[in-house]
């Protein structure tokens, strides 16, 4: 299959043609509307439509990579594109030619390339950056790198407010050698590789100057072009445009913030286009946390010819929670409390002044779930984990009930009835338990009614979807209590993917952890999550580009 | 054999079409049914335990001094005294385990044999309670009485905890074997009970009367059932648990190495670890083995449970953690899972309060749950202990049942009393092998038992221990050591038949003797065999339980004290020998007679009916005799010698009191132990002298060592003398063991020791002081001497047949007197 190399272009990190039409129409709608908050649906509908790709199927990341590996940007991606798109399961189920096998061939072949440098444009603005910014990168990224890990060795402590971007500013201004600017190359990039999915932060500087326009690179200004100008990318690549920081002063540079999602298994295809796009030419320092930059560090480095800076994943969620949480959301507290949360018709949604941060528990959950303890902006601890959260929830539903995307799983879930599923203490007693003060409707036994073949016999889709959805959030709660008791925390802060549009988990979470504490916890939310938005992964970066900022002063 | 044919309309919650007619052994499973008095009834969700009250009609020998005031007593061929067989009654504890199934022709059997109608109540607790309590006032004619769940428990727990030595054990995968069974604190409070039913309760129990139920979950064996059911389509419990144990739950989780590639050295995380449970089902597309989503599910609840009942544990801080429930009950993989779940986050926990001081620096990554590990890592990991223990219990499927019987019995003051586990009518732990089928299993462990002996009196530790908490008994742990484990099997197996003769010809008058006796060389054989498999079976298994089972199927078969006879002539021949003895030993200088003395003891302790080579002997040579017997002994240096320091200890002051340990009756106990006593009384030490309550082998019993005193008293001066003074006092163990458990002894004799201010303890005999109490540290003296009367032990201690055992032991904070 020959490969054509386009010229780096608008099509960067590109959606299948396929889906171009679509997309041009969303895009319109995207850039039309402010904030358009897409309740129900993280998801794009190029992904509705092919709905295979959903969050990790093998099957899935087999057509993605038919698109984005072996069918790049070129003809034949569109071909499988339409595939893909149009038929189900079993074409995909095609092997990949040339697909993993062709990547892994593919770093002897970048260097080949890079050596005879195709991309004139890229090389070129390599040296227009560095005449720009004098004493810039001497070219190996590893150097920059290997500086980056001393410095974050002695980093200091700063606080993180507002504050620190004029801090920033005024010693950019102060510091004649300022070698911390010269490492902010755009584009300013952070990745944070979690269990399901990437998040990408995209600073978009605003205040370019008609000089820098002009000198800035041919591949530079279509990546800032391409993303700022899409809400989605590829089949399962979103933008999520309502989150968008707007006027942020960041080093010194005024610009947007965009918040991008993708999943993680189009990891392979995301480098893939790196290294098409050349990213390396850029010296570009990419910042990454999550498990997936430990994991695709190699990748990044022989197929992209990408140095990571690795970031310490707790130390980027505290930051970031921190951080936000003092800039605010456009203007808006970002968290927030249920008041009556069992109450559907009383249940409001109340904001919280976390004027008093510390001590704090703070509650992520991912795939899986981490607990934290913090007591300052820079003393923390990880109190525990359990393997039963996001994933879990979404894994056993799609088990229990065939489906297919985790919005799916939680539409069902709204419509079922747990107590068809589950055994509650009136089940077993006959009301309360007295002898312990057991409420009747508390939970027994979860899934205990499918002991017995008639009752599951009875249940429905939607009930299992129930039942799964109140187990691991009850389960979550009650390990939250039991760490905020051991550590004698009473704000509780719960953040990540799971609740990503997910009020009743949040409203569970926030009615247990006052039952069971009788009043003395409280549950905290971030504001990101009900805008529909994984706010764990733009608190995660956000921290990032913050802890890159401290490494480099 | 009664047949009872059931139908199924009693059934399961597992719905499964199993052969539901059975055939109950009335004489094996419900036995005493005739006496029984009171009864409870806990209700599973698939198994139910009956528990009752019943006396034990036991032929017991009697011992008394003939009624002949005034007539010679030393006449030629008449026994010292007289022993008539008499049956006593004593209380008796049934626990009865079957599986719901069965629960019509179990309560239709019990309506047929019940005689005693003055039983009105039952006490019922258990999920099931409501569902059978029609059937059960229908069928019993008896007013159910429901019970709380939880209070039977813990109420159960406290009982078997302070009852059964070794009670609890924790669970050791990969180790050979698996359980080890820990020696129970002698304060059992506080502890959290984590029961694991459909759902979890997790109570903290402080005292007898006061516990609190301080958390729980839903996730438990419920959701493992419900849930696995949905998955598997597998509907029975144990054939979900079948599946996990041939699964890999790294095919459906996602672990640390799916997430970061491989194992993150840095943050010291293993790949194996998971991160989320299911997380590698997100799909519909792929199809998952049943058998990897049954251990994963497994994986999942275990470690939630663990992770739990670690938080509770540390809030409240307490190290030991009971784990029950049907969850648990038996089975090795759920406690393997639960194990290993504790033993990490309570070890994460250890690790983070060192972390802490360093600094937050070294955290483990966030989006990451950390849960249970493959079985590849989990076999590799240190054994360090972590803060808190996860522990099991050998009865635990019985908790509620004895709860909710020692709820109805509270008039009866069950607590007042200390029982012991009877071996002869206990079906061990694991009595179905856990290789068998669930079709097989259900059957052969259809029903299981549990036996409780009232002991006449309460027992307590011997106030003299250095540490009782950390005090064993036992010499050797045969479950540990297979070598020995296997000579020793080989070797009761082999004296069977000499003790089945020796049973026989103890009752010659007895028809049905040899019939009795085959039935006990049966049971006793089965037993040997069980162990065989499952050394773990009764906990611990030692020389001692070797013995103490042997000792109860004996009883079992009326067969209370074959060696009544022999020690009756015995005692009669060594009578008279006591006086030329004593006479001997007197005309001795004070060193010589020292010697002389603990020679004695020794070659009276040759005469042991437990040993096969000296049993030999007695039974081919009538004439062998004291004198015989130090010929067989080792001469000096012994194998043991601490003779020296044990002379220059007595050329010091007397001790205030001396309590004594005594072996066999006859020689041992008349010629060795009684010239011994008379010196230390001499010398102005007061004199305990300790005998079983029950008899045991040719052991002297407390009763036999009254009437042999009085013998003595009656040809001897200073015993006499020392006898009515009180300076001489014969006291019970309240056992009935050829060994000695120093934890478990007569309440009275305890209150003895520490009114008489005990400073020296003699502990005499092959079972008594090799066998039991080798290794125990006293705070006072202690003498422990013996003959190793076993070839392969003396082997093993280093010597030969008929080696010397002389320890002689002086606390290591007092002044040790010339060593």
């Amino acid at each position: 299959m020959p490969r054509v190399r386009k010229p780096i272009g608008h099509e960067a990190f590109g959606p299948p043609s396929a889906c171009s039409d679509w997309l041009a129409a969303r895009w319109r709608n995207g850039r039309g509307g402010r904030a358009r908050v897409r309740l129900c649906s993280g998801w794009t509908a190029a992904e509705e439509a092919t709905r295979g790709p959903a969050l990790g199927g093998r099957l899935g990341r087999q057509r993605w990579l038919l698109r984005m590996g072996s069918g790049r940007f070129g003809e034949p991606m569109e071909r499988h594109g339409r595939a893909a798109a149009a038929t189900s399961a079993p074409s995909a189920q095609e092997p990949a030619p040339g697909g993993p096998e062709g990547r892994r061939r593919a770093p002897q072949r970048r260097r080949a390339n890079s050596a005879s440098a195709p991309a004139a444009g890229a090389s070129a603005s390599g040296e227009g950056v560095r005449r720009d910014r004098p004493g810039s990168y001497s070219g190996a990224t590893s150097v920059s790198r290997q500086r980056v890990e001393t410095l974050r060795k002695k980093r200091p402590r700063y606080e993180i407010n507002c504050k620190l971007s004029v801090n920033l500013v005024f010693r950019e201004k102060s510091c004649s050698d300022s070698f911390f600017l010269l490492h902010l190359v755009f584009p300013w990039f952070g990745l944070d590789i979690g269990g399901t999915l990437v998040k990408l932060v995209y600073f978009e500087p605003k205040d370019i100057t008609a000089e820098e326009e002009e000198e800035e690179v041919e591949s530079l200004k279509s990546i800032r072009k391409y993303l700022t100008s899409h809400v989605a990318y590829g089949a399962a690549g979103t933008r999520d445009v309502h989150l968008e920081l707007k006027d942020l002063t960041l080093c010194g540079r005024k610009g947007n913030l965009h918040f991008i999602r993708f999943p993680t298994h189009d990891m392979p295809a995301f480098i893939q286009m790196g290294r098409h796009k050349n990213f390396s030419s850029l010296h570009t320092v990419f910042c990454a946390t999550g498990g997936g930059a430990y994991k695709f560090e190699q990748d990044f480095l022989t197929i992209g010819d990408l140095q990571l800076c690795k970031l310490d994943e707790l130390d980027c969620l505290i930051k970031g929670i921190l951080y936000i949480d003092s800039v605010g959301f456009n203007g808006r507290s970002q968290c927030y409390y249920f008041e009556n949360p069992a109450d559907s018709e009383k249940c409001q949604k109340l904001p919280f002044d976390l004027k008093n941060p510390y001590p704090l528990l703070l509650v992520n959950i991912g795939s899986g779930v981490s607990i934290l303890a913090v007591y300052s902006k820079d003393n923390y601890k990880r109190v525990t984990g359990t393997s039963l959260g996001g994933g879990t929830f979404f894994g056993l539903c799609c088990l229990l009930t065939g489906c297919t995307t985790f919005e799916e799983a939680l539409e069902m879930a709204s419509r079922g009835d747990s107590t068809k599923v589950d055994k509650l203490v009136r089940d077993i007693y006959g009301g309360d338990y007295q002898r312990f003060e057991l409420p009747g409707w508390a939970v027994a036994s979860s899934f205990g009614n499918m002991m017995s073949k008639e009752k599951r016999e009875a249940v429905s889709k939607e009930d299992l979807a129930r039942a799964t959805l109140i187990t691991i959030t009850n389960n979550i709660g009650s390990i939250a209590r039991m760490c905020a008791l051991n550590e004698n925390i009473n704000q509780v802060v719960f953040v990540g993917n799971f609740l990503r549009i997910n009020t009743i988990a949040m409203r569970l979470l926030a009615y247990a952890l006052d039952y069971w504490s009788k009043g003395q916890l409280k549950a905290l939310f971030s504001e990101h999550e009900v805008s529909g938005l994984n706010s764990c992964a733009v608190l995660h970066t956000k921290g990032m580009w913050l802890s890159l900022l401290w490494n480099l002063t | 054999m009664a047949e009872c044919g059931a139908s199924g309309s009693g059934g399961g919650s597992s719905g499964d079409s199993l052969d539901k007619s059975i055939t109950l052994p009335p004489d094996e499973i419900f036995r005493n049914l005739e006496n029984a008095k009171r009864f409870a009834i806990d209700i599973g969700g698939s198994l139910t335990k009956l528990a009752y009250y019943s006396t034990v009609q036991h032929k017991v020998a009697k011992v008394r001094s003939f009624d002949h005031a005034g007539k010679d007593a030393e006449q030629e061929h008449e026994p010292p005294y007289e022993i008539s067989v008499q049956e006593e009654v004593t209380a008796r504890l049934h626990f009865v385990k079957f599986e719901n199934a069965y629960m019509e022709a179990c309560l239709d059997f019990i309506r047929d044999h019940l005689v005693s109608t003055e039983t009105t109540v039952i006490q019922a607790t258990g999920g099931g309670a409501y569902k059978f309590k029609d059937l059960i006032e229908e069928k019993l004619r008896l007013r159910v009485d429901k019970e709380d769940v939880m209070t039977c428990l813990i109420k159960g727990c406290n009982f078997v905890l302070k009852n059964i030595p070794q009670e609890a054990f924790v669970y050791q995968k990969d180790a050979d074997p698996e359980f080890r069974f820990q020696t129970n604190h002698p304060d059992i409070f506080p502890y959290l009970l984590v029961n694991i039913g459909s759902g979890v309760s997790i109570v903290k129990v402080e005292t007898e009367d006061r516990f609190e139920w301080v958390g729980g979950s839903s996730i438990g064996g419920g959701t493992f059932w419900g849930l696995g059911a949905l998955l598997t389509k597998t509907k029975k419990f144990d054939e979900l648990l079948q599946l996990a144990s041939r699964g890999q739950h790294a095919n459906v989780d996602v672990l640390v190495r799916d997430v970061y590639g491989g194992a993150h050295q840095t943050l010291g995380l293993s790949g194996n670890l998971i991160a989320s449970s299911f997380g590698k089902s997100a799909t519909a597309d792929t199809e998952f083995s049943r058998e990897d989503v049954a251990k994963s599910l497994l994986h999942m609840i275990s470690n939630d449970i663990g992770q739990l009942a670690c938080l509770h544990a540390r809030l409240h801080g307490l190290g030991r953690v009971y784990f029950g429930g049907f969850f648990i009950r038996g089975h090795p993989a759920t406690m393997r899972t639960i194990s290993y779940s504790i033993n990490f986050f309570s070890k994460v926990a250890g690790r983070r309060a060192a972390e802490l001081t360093a600094g937050p620096g070294a955290s483990l990554p966030s989006e990451l749950g950390v849960g249970g590990l493959g079985p590849a890592l989990a076999s590799a990991g240190s054994r360090r202990q972590g803060e808190v223990q996860a522990l099991f219990l050998r009865h635990e499927g019985y908790l509620g049942a004895i709860g909710a019987f020692l709820k109805g019995a509270e008039q009866d003051n069950p607590d007042q009393y200390s029982w012991g586990e009877n071996y002869a009518g206990s079906s061990g732990l694991m009595s179905s092998p856990p290789g068998l089928g669930p079709a097989q299993r259900a059957r052969s462990g259809t029903f299981d038992l549990l036996e409780m002996d009232r002991l006449e009196r309460p027992l307590v530790t011997l106030p003299l221990l250095r540490d009782p908490s950390s005090y064993v008994p036992d010499t050797v742990n045969l479950t540990d050591d297979a070598l020995a484990r296997q000579y020793w099997l080989t070797c009761f197996e082999e004296a069977l038949d000499g003790v089945v003769k020796r049973a026989v010809a103890s009752q010659p008058g007895s028809a049905d003797a040899a019939e009795r006796a085959e039935k006990f060389r049966q049971k006793y054989w089965d037993k040997l065999q069980t162990l065989r498999h499952q050394p773990f079976a009764y906990g611990t298994l030692t020389v001692r339980s070797l013995l103490d089972t042997r000792e109860h199927c004996l009883n079992e078969f009326s067969f209370p004290d074959p060696y009544s006879k022999v020690k009756q002539r015995e005692n009669g021949v060594a009578l008279k020998c006591f006086r030329r003895v004593v006479r001997g030993l007197d005309a001795l200088g004070w060193e010589e007679r020292q010697l002389a003395l603990v020679r004695g003891l020794l070659a009276g302790n040759v005469f042991d009916w437990g040993a096969k080579a000296v049993s030999d002997v007695l039974e081919s040579d009538p004439q062998f005799g004291f004198e015989e017997a130090k010929q067989k002994l080792q001469e000096r240096p012994w194998l043991v010698d601490a003779y020296d320091a044990w002379l220059q200890r007595l050329k010091g002051p007397p001790h205030k009191c001396a309590l004594i340990f005594a072996d066999n009756s006859g020689v041992d106990v008349i010629l060795g132990v009684f010239p011994f006593v008379r010196e230390l009384l001499s010398r102005g030490t007061e004199v305990v002298l300790a005998c079983n309550s029950g008899p045991a082998l040719n052991d002297v019993t407390h009763s036999e060592s009254l009437l042999v005193a009085e013998r003595i008293a009656a040809m001897d001066p200073v015993v006499h003398s020392a006898l009515s003074e009180e300076r001489l006092l014969l006291a019970q163990t309240g056992s009935s063991s050829p060994c000695l458990d120093l934890s478990r002894l007569d309440t009275g004799l305890a209150a003895l020791v520490r009114e008489r201010g005990a400073d020296l303890v003699v502990i005499e005999g092959m079972g008594r002081a090799v066998h039991t109490n080798y290794h125990a540290a006293l705070r006072c003296e202690s003498l422990k001497l013996a003959v190793v009367k076993n070839a392969w032990l003396a082997e093993r201690l280093g010597g030969r047949l008929f080696s010397v055992i002389f320890k002689y032991e002086v606390p290591a904070r007092e002044a040790a007197p010339a060593t």
